[in-house]
């Protein structure tokens, strides 16, 4: 009568299960209420830990809403290691799959800033690069730079509003968001994480030198739409450039 | 790297489970607060404001290092990557002490983030030993395993929860850390006597011992069902017990563990001023 | 573009960039801050008893649900696409997919 941690893995996620056999109280009869405590444990702290994870994407779709859904995520998407701080990596996919949130386009692109806030706050603390050594490179040389991007730095980008969506759920008095596409940059300069409102162009940029591509290459193929000088001003007033070689 | 020779050992006077919302109310009043323990996993980040605040609280305080996560019950190996991430985190912060839960919490690669029991048998023995072996061989210092709290019972288990322990110390020299508001509960929901377990408890290696608040339920039978839920205060018969088992067991670093609904430092304040007092009873 | 006109215009972003670095101010390490981290925090305690959240089944295909969304996604009057052409993203709208 050997209670597999399989069979008792199997039980925990499913409430319909039976109980294993050989799991008693102490009077040796069955003890289903007792097992009950351990599914209760762990729907409990992985929904809680799934909460704390999204509080905008909570807010959008509400409290009750949410807790049901996270029954059900967390049964489809166990956490595959014991890190709780970063769990939830699969919420984007879920939430454009899940019937009845597919429809809201711009959950997602919310939940993925919401995993990049998560990364940026645990990322590797780094020395900023001296801005002044761009200025000292040769114009010549400017278009073979590298710039060594920060690891807390993040970009999403979206068809919908997603920084002012963010925005509208985390500030007070932020505008009513406008429907147009949107790109968000996430820095950490100092110990909090910071959002910053940029275009599909910008990330695009970002993203080639966070590749290891050159000034030259990451702006290769950009249109009009890429404001370079802001983008630099953006990443070396965040902190966001640790080496410019 | 920390000075490896700063905090070689915890000193037996009260500690508590640190929250960050108590960093400022710790460094500026910290009372009779000896040591702090934090939970392994919850820095395992890379960088950020976790670690930097677990540097600054390592330069006042002997930190215990609790992991909450390896799964040394589980059925499969232990997942040698979280392993090495407990390596990295004890061999950068030097703690003065480091330990683990008799449970499993991950299996087929799936971790669920709870405690949960395994039965008691020569197989699960040898099993849970060479667990401890590699750990303590990986991290490459002495553990202390925490006695768990027992909601239900196996049929197969063929040994008490004592000899299990006793007989882990034995083979792997690990040592032992007694949580006695475990013991309380699980004494309460199996029907037996938690003072025949502090009897029977190989006390010479205990090297830490857990006060935490539980909450109370019943099975569908009417039976008393306690919860160790770590949201309220220690209830009188734990202190009580506590007090047993100081008696016999001598002064040993006391943890004060409230993980849910956390409240004001001032109440921890009283919850440790508390375990001072029950210090300051034997030493007496 | 010719490549002088590129390094050109490249030199003049990077002195935009840096130009513009003097009047930002230098953010503020807070160590004793306690930021976002006290979510999602691993700890050994147990949940409350046997409450409904590891013992019901939830099966979104029913009834569970056609409760109203509190969120805001009620009000903030974005299309549900991003072409706009579909429905608006209200919630309130689940209930017509979902069989009764």
């Amino acid at each position: 009568m050997t209670v597999s941690q399989a069979a008792f893995k199997t039980a925990i996620l499913d409430p319909a299960a039976a109980v294993p056999t050989g799991i008693v109280n102490p009077d040796g009869a069955a003890a289903s209420k007792r097992f009950d405590v351990y599914r209760n444990n762990v729907a409990v702290s992985l929904s809680d830990a799934l909460e704390a994870a999204f509080p905008v994407v909570r807010k959008l779709v509400g409290d009750e809403f949410f807790r049901a859904m996270a029954g059900v995520y967390l049964r489809k998407h166990p956490p595959k290691t014991p890190l709780m701080m970063f769990y939830g990596d699969a919420m984007p996919q879920f939430l454009g799959r899940f019937e009845p949130t597919k429809k809201f386009g711009y959950l997602p692109a919310i939940a993925r800033i919401e995993l990049a806030m998560r990364h940026a706050y645990h990322a590797k603390d780094v020395t900023p690069a001296d801005a002044n050594a761009l200025t000292a490179v040769a114009p010549d040389a400017l278009m073979s730079t590298k710039l060594k991007i920060a690891p807390a730095t993040q970009t999403v980008t979206s068809d919908f509003p997603i920084h002012a969506i963010y925005l509208a759920n985390t500030q007070a008095d932020a505008p009513k968001p406008v429907m147009q596409p949107e790109a968000v940059m996430i820095t950490r300069a100092g110990f909090d994480p910071q959002i910053h409102l940029i275009n599909a162009a910008a990330a695009s940029c970002i993203e080639a030198l966070k590749k290891g591509q050159s000034l030259g290459q990451a702006t290769a193929t950009a249109d009009t739409t890429l404001d370079l000088g802001v983008v630099l001003g953006l990443l070396l007033a965040q902190g966001a450039v640790t080496e410019i070689y | 790297m920390l000075d490896a020779t700063t905090h070689p050992a915890l000193p037996a006077r009260p500690g508590v489970g640190y929250k960050a919302q108590h960093y400022s109310d710790i460094m500026e009043d910290s009372g009779p607060l000896g040591w702090l323990e934090i939970h392994a996993e919850n820095y395992m980040g890379d960088g950020g404001r976790p670690l930097a605040q677990l540097r600054h609280l390592a330069e006042r305080f002997p930190i215990s290092v609790h992991g909450v996560g390896l799964s040394i019950g589980g059925e499969g190996n232990l997942d040698t990557d979280h392993l090495g991430r407990l390596k990295h985190l004890v061999s950068w912060l030097n703690p003065a002490s480091f330990s683990e839960h008799l449970a499993w919490s991950t299996h087929d690669s799936h971790f669920f983030n709870d405690l949960l029991p395994l039965p008691y048998t020569a197989k699960t023995l040898s099993r849970v030993a060479t667990h401890i072996n590699q750990v303590q061989d990986t991290v490459g210092r002495r553990m202390l395993l925490e006695n768990p709290s027992s909601y239900l019972a196996f049929a197969e288990s063929t040994m008490s929860e004592t000899d299990f322990l006793r007989e882990l110390t034995q083979r792997t020299g690990c040592g032992l850390l007694l949580d006695v508001n475990n013991v309380f509960v699980s004494a309460t929901n199996l029907k037996t006597s938690p003072q025949a377990y502090i009897d029977d408890f190989p006390l010479e290696a205990v090297g830490e011992i857990h006060l935490g608040g539980h909450d109370e339920d019943e099975d569908e039978t009417g039976a008393p069902l306690l919860i160790d839920s770590h949201g309220k205060a220690v209830v009188d018969p734990v202190w009580a017990l506590l007090d047993y088992t100081l008696a016999k067991s001598g002064p040993k670093p006391l943890l004060i563990e409230w993980d849910t609904d956390v409240p004001e430092w001032p109440v921890l304040a009283d919850e440790i001023s508390r375990a001072d007092r029950a210090l300051a009873l034997i030493t007496s | 573009m010719s490549n002088a006109t590129k390094t050109l215009v490249l030199a003049s972003a990077v002195a935009t960039a840096v130009a513009g670095l003097s009047t930002t101010a230098a953010a503020q390490e807070n160590v004793k801050c306690f930021g976002v981290s006290l979510a999602g925090e691993n700890d050994c305690a147990a949940g409350p008893g046997t409450t409904c959240a590891g013992t019901s089944t939830v099966d979104y295909q029913g009834n569970a649900w056609t409760f109203v969304a509190a969120g805001t996604c009620e009000t903030m009057e974005l299309p549900a696409m991003a072409d706009g052409s579909e429905r608006m993203g209200s919630l309130e709208e689940l209930d017509r997919d979902l069989p009764a």
